[in-house]
C-alpha cells in the first residue's frame, strides 16, 4: 500500500485528497481546485482505493452511488410495471391455463405479453426479490464504505490547519482586526460559545463546530431502511407472519390454518341487503340490491393442553364473535376478516317415495348431504336404502358413477326402495333432472320434493409480528431524515498570526445563509475583517458576464 | 500488507453474510407456497385419529415402526388407483413393522364406509372431520403420502400417484431394522 506523505510529515492512506492532519491538498486534481472538496472530509473512500481481488470488485460494485441509484430506478420501474394490470393474486381463477386465458381475454395482446413475461406475478418472482435485496446490499455496503472513514475523520479533527486548507474554503476572511487586536481570540471564543458552538483552542488557533451529529443523518436513515427490509424478510420466517384463508360452511367446525391448536365454527352466515327502490347512481349502474352487511357468527375453540392434531372432540370454547367487514375477530394477535361468501349451497334434499301411477306417497325422507344415512324407514313398513352417494356427479366411467369433488354441487344417489308391492326392492339412480332404472321398470320413484341450503363464509386469517419491526425501521428512517435536513454541520477555523493578522475559514454542508448570519454576529463581536464567499463571487462574475451577453443580444435584436 | 489482508477478510465476511441472507430469503420465499410445516428430515407432527372401526391411532404409539400416512378423498382418481397396491403391500409390511394409515378429507361416514368396503382396503382409514391433521401437515394436493421413519422423522413426502414398485421401495426404506 502506498502512503501519501504530506509536507507536514503526516502519512495519509492512498486516495486521500486533503491531508488528515493539516488539510493541505494532496492530489494534483485537488491542488488545482480553488475550493476544497469537503465531501467525506477529503478522506480516501475505501472502495475507490483498492480494486484488485474479486472481493474488492464486488465490494466496489455495491458501494458505488451510481450503482445504488441505478438499482433504485430499476426497482421503481419494475414495481410500477407490476401495478399496470392486476396481479395473479387478485385474479380468482385456479390453474395456470385459466390465468393465461384470463389475461389474454380481458386485456388482449397486452395481457398476453404481460403474462408471458411473468409480470402478472412480479412481486413474488425471484428476480424481483433479488433486485430488492441487491438494493439492500448496496445500502449496507455504501454506508460501511463511507460512514466509517467519515466518522473517523470527524472524530480526529485538528484545530490547526494549514494556510492552503484555510484559503481554499468557500467562505474566508483575512486581515487585521478593526479593534482590540490582542483580545480577538478571546472575543471569538466567547461569542461562538454564546452561539452554541463547540469551541476548541490550541495556542493561537480555534476550531468551532456545531451540529456535527447531522452528518450522521444519512447513515441513520440507511439503518432505518435496513431494519425495514429485515422486517419484510421476517415475513418468511415461520411464526412471524400468517396470511391464510379458509372456507367454512354453516355448522362446520374446522382447524384454523396457520393457528395451531385452534378451531373455528361457523354458526351462521348473514347477508343483509338494503330493501330500497333503486335510484340515482344505483339505477345507472344496473345494481338491484345493495349489500348492507356481511356477517359470520363464529365461535373460536381451542384444543386442550397437550392435545395433538386430530383430537377435536374435547374443544374448549374461547369466544363468540360476529365477524363483519372491518370488524374482525381478534385473538392473541390473530385477526379473522370477512372476505368472501357463497350462498345457498345444498345442505339436504327431501324426497317423496311415490307410486308412479297413483302418485301416492309412502312418506318423505330427508338426505343430509354432509352425513347421509344408510337406511330411511317410512310408513307401512316401506323403507329406502341408500346404496351410493355422489356429491358432485360427473357422469359415468365404465358404467360407474363418478364424483368430481367432495362438495354437494350436483348430488346423485342410488336408492333401493322396499315397498309392500316390491319387498325385495327396486333400484333407482337419481340425479338432478335424471333418473335411471338399471334393473328394469320400477313401480315407485323417489320424487324430488324440496331442498335445504346453507351458506359458506370465506375468512382471511392474519397474524403479523413484523409490524413493530417495520414501525421501528420507519421511525429510525425519519429520525435520520430529520437529523440530516433540519440541522447542519457548521465549522469555523480561526488563526491569528504573530503580527495580529486573522485568518478565518468557514464551512457548512448546507444552509450557507445561516452560516453567514453566524459569521456576521461573530465579525461584529470580535471586530473581524469582512469575510468573502469565494463561490458566490465567482458566481457573481459569471452572472454578470451572462447578463452582459444577454443585454448585448437583446440590444442587437432591438 | 497485513492491513490489506485484514480489510479483505472483513469485506469478505460482510459480503458472505449478505449473500447468505439473500440466499435464505429467496429460498424461503420460493418454498413458502409449498409444504412449509412438514419437511423431509423434520419430526412428523404428532396426531391422533379414530378409524372407521373406532380404534384410536396415535403417531407416537408407532415409535419404532414405520408409518405411511396417506391423505385422500373419494373423488380423487389417483388415490383410487394406488389403493389396490397399498392394500396388497400392507399384507406383507404390516408384519414387518410398517403401518399404513389413510386419512380422508372430511367426507361423510357413509361415503367413506361405502368406498372402503368397495375397495377392500385392509388398513386403518380415518376421517379428518375438522381437517385438523390436514392443516397440521399442510396437505395440498391429494393424494399426498408421508413416509415416516421408525424414529418419527419424515423420510419422504410424495404428492400425486405412486406406482406399486415405488410404494414397495418407499415402504422398504421406512422398515425398522
Amino acid at each position: 500500500m502506498n502512503k501519501l506523505l504530506c509536507e507536514c510529515g503526516h502519512e495519509n492512506p492512498e486516495g486521500t485528497k486533503l491531508c488528515q492532519k493539516c488539510g493541505r491538498p494532496l492530489s494534483a486534481e485537488e491542488k488545482d481546485n480553488k475550493i476544497a472538496d469537503m465531501r467525506y472530509e477529503g478522506t480516501a473512500i475505501r472502495s475507490k482505493t483498492y480494486n484488485k481481488s474479486i472481493i474488492d470488485k464486488v465490494w466496489n460494485f455495491f458501494s458505488s452511488v451510481k450503482v445504488g441509484i441505478t438499482l433504485i430506478i430499476i426497482n421503481l420501474v419494475v414495481a410500477s410495471i407490476g401495478t399496470i394490470l392486476p396481479q395473479e393474486f387478485y385474479v380468482s381463477v385456479a390453474t395456470d391455463a385459466e390465468k393465461e386465458a384470463y389475461y389474454s381475454d380481458v386485456y388482449g395482446w397486452f395481457g398476453e405479453v404481460y403474462y408471458a413475461l411473468g409480470l402478472s406475478d412480479v412481486y413474488s418472482s425471484i428476480w424481483f426479490q433479488i433486485l430488492v435485496l441487491m438494493l439492500g446490499v448496496s445500502i449496507i455496503i455504501a454506508s460501511i464504505d463511507r460512514g466509517f472513514p467519515l466518522h473517523k475523520s470527524l472524530k480526529n479533527q485538528r484545530v490547526k490547519r494549514h494556510a492552503s486548507f484555510m484559503k481554499r474554503q468557500r467562505v474566508i476572511a483575512e486581515g487585521q482586526p478593526a479593534e482590540k487586536g490582542d483580545e480577538t481570540l478571546a472575543l471569538v471564543e466567547q461569542k461562538l460559545k454564546e452561539l452554541n458552538y463547540n469551541v476548541r483552542r490550541e495556542d493561537q488557533s480555534i476550531l468551532a463546530e456545531r451540529g456535527r451529529f447531522s452528518r450522521y443523518g444519512p447513515y441513520v436513515n440507511h439503518v432505518g431502511l435496513i431494519v425495514f427490509i429485515m422486517g419484510v424478510m421476517l415475513h418468511l420466517i415461520p411464526g412471524f407472519y400468517v396470511d391464510d384463508s379458509m372456507w367454512l360452511r354453516e355448522g362446520e367446525t374446522r382447524a384454523i390454518p396457520g393457528m395451531e391448536g385452534y378451531f373455528l365454527k361457523n354458526d351462521k352466515f348473514i347477508l343483509e341487503t338494503h330493501d330500497n327502490v333503486p335510484q340515482g347512481e344505483q339505477l345507472k349502474q344496473g345494481v338491484n340490491v345493495v349489500a348492507k352487511n356481511f356477517q359470520t357468527n363464529a365461535t373460536l375453540y381451542k384444543q386442550k393442553e397437550d392435545a395433538v392434531a386430530g383430537q377435536a372432540d374435547d374443544l374448549e370454547k374461547i369466544k363468540d364473535y360476529e365477524i363483519r367487514v372491518n370488524h374482525p375477530l381478534k385473538y392473541e394477535g390473530y385477526a379473522f376478516y370477512q372476505m368472501d361468501y357463497r350462498l345457498n349451497e345444498l345442505k339436504s334434499m327431501i324426497f317423496d317415495l311415490t307410486h308412479k301411477e297413483t302418485e301416492q306417497s309412502l312418506g318423505q325422507l330427508t338426505v343430509d348431504l354432509t352425513n347421509p344415512e344408510e337406511e330411511y324407514e317410512l310408513n307401512d313398513g316401506a323403507k329406502v336404502k341408500l346404496l351410493a352417494y355422489y356429491p358432485d356427479f360427473a357422469g359415468f366411467k365404465d358404467g360407474v358413477p363418478q364424483t368430481a369433488t367432495a362438495s354437494p354441487n350436483n348430488p346423485a344417489f342410488i336408492f333401493k326402495m322396499f315397498t309392500p308391492e316390491k319387498p325385495d326392492g327396486e333400484t333407482s339412480f337419481v340425479a338432478i333432472q335424471q333418473t335411471l332404472e338399471p334393473n328394469g321398470e320400477n313401480i315407485y320413484k323417489m320424487k324430488f320434493a324440496n331442498v335445504e341450503t346453507r351458506n359458506m363464509t370465506g375468512l382471511t386469517i392474519r397474524y403479523d409480528r413484523t409490524l413493530p419491526v417495520l414501525f421501528i425501521g420507519g421511525i429510525i428512517f425519519m429520525i435520520g431524515v430529520v437529523m440530516g435536513s433540519y440541522w447542519n454541520h457548521r465549522r469555523i477555523w480561526i488563526e491569528q498570526s504573530a503580527d495580529g493578522t486573522v485568518h478565518l475559514a468557514a464551512h457548512t454542508n448546507k444552509n450557507w445563509f445561516s452560516m453567514k448570519k453566524d459569521l456576521d454576529k461573530l465579525t461584529d463581536a470580535a471586530y473581524l475583517p469582512r469575510y468573502v464567499d469565494q463561490q458566490e463571487s465567482k458566481l457573481d462574475e459569471q452572472q454578470e458576464l451572462e447578463d452582459k451577453q444577454e443585454t448585448e443580444k437583446e440590444g442587437k435584436t432591438l | 500488507m497485513d492491513k490489506k489482508k485484514r480489510r479483505s477478510i472483513t469485506r469478505g465476511i460482510i459480503l458472505a453474510v449478505l449473500a447468505v441472507a439473500i440466499g435464505y430469503t429467496v429460498y424461503a420465499a420460493w418454498t413458502k407456497d409449498k409444504i412449509e410445516i412438514v419437511n423431509v428430515g423434520s419430526k412428523a407432527p404428532d396426531f391422533e385419529v379414530i378409524d372407521l372401526n373406532g380404534e384410536r391411532h396415535r403417531l407416537e404409539d408407532y415409535k419404532g415402526e414405520g408409518v405411511l400416512l396417506n391423505f385422500w378423498g373419494t373423488w380423487c382418481a389417483p388415490c383410487e388407483r394406488e389403493f389396490p397396491a397399498m392394500t396388497r403391500q400392507y399384507e406383507t409390511y404390516k408384519d414387518l413393522g410398517v403401518q399404513i394409515i389413510a386419512v380422508n378429507f372430511a367426507q361423510s361416514d357413509f361415503e367413506v364406509r361405502k368406498y372402503v368396503d368397495n375397495m377392500g382396503m385392509n388398513f386403518p382409514v380415518a376421517i379428518d372431520k375438522t381437517k385438523s391433521v390436514f392443516t397440521a401437515y399442510n396437505i395440498d394436493p391429494l393424494p399426498t403420502s408421508i413416509f415416516i421413519k421408525p424414529d418419527g422423522t419424515v423420510d419422504r413426502i410424495i404428492t400425486g400417484e405412486m406406482s406399486e414398485s415405488q410404494i414397495v421401495s418407499y415402504l422398504e426404506s421406512i422398515k425398522p431394522e
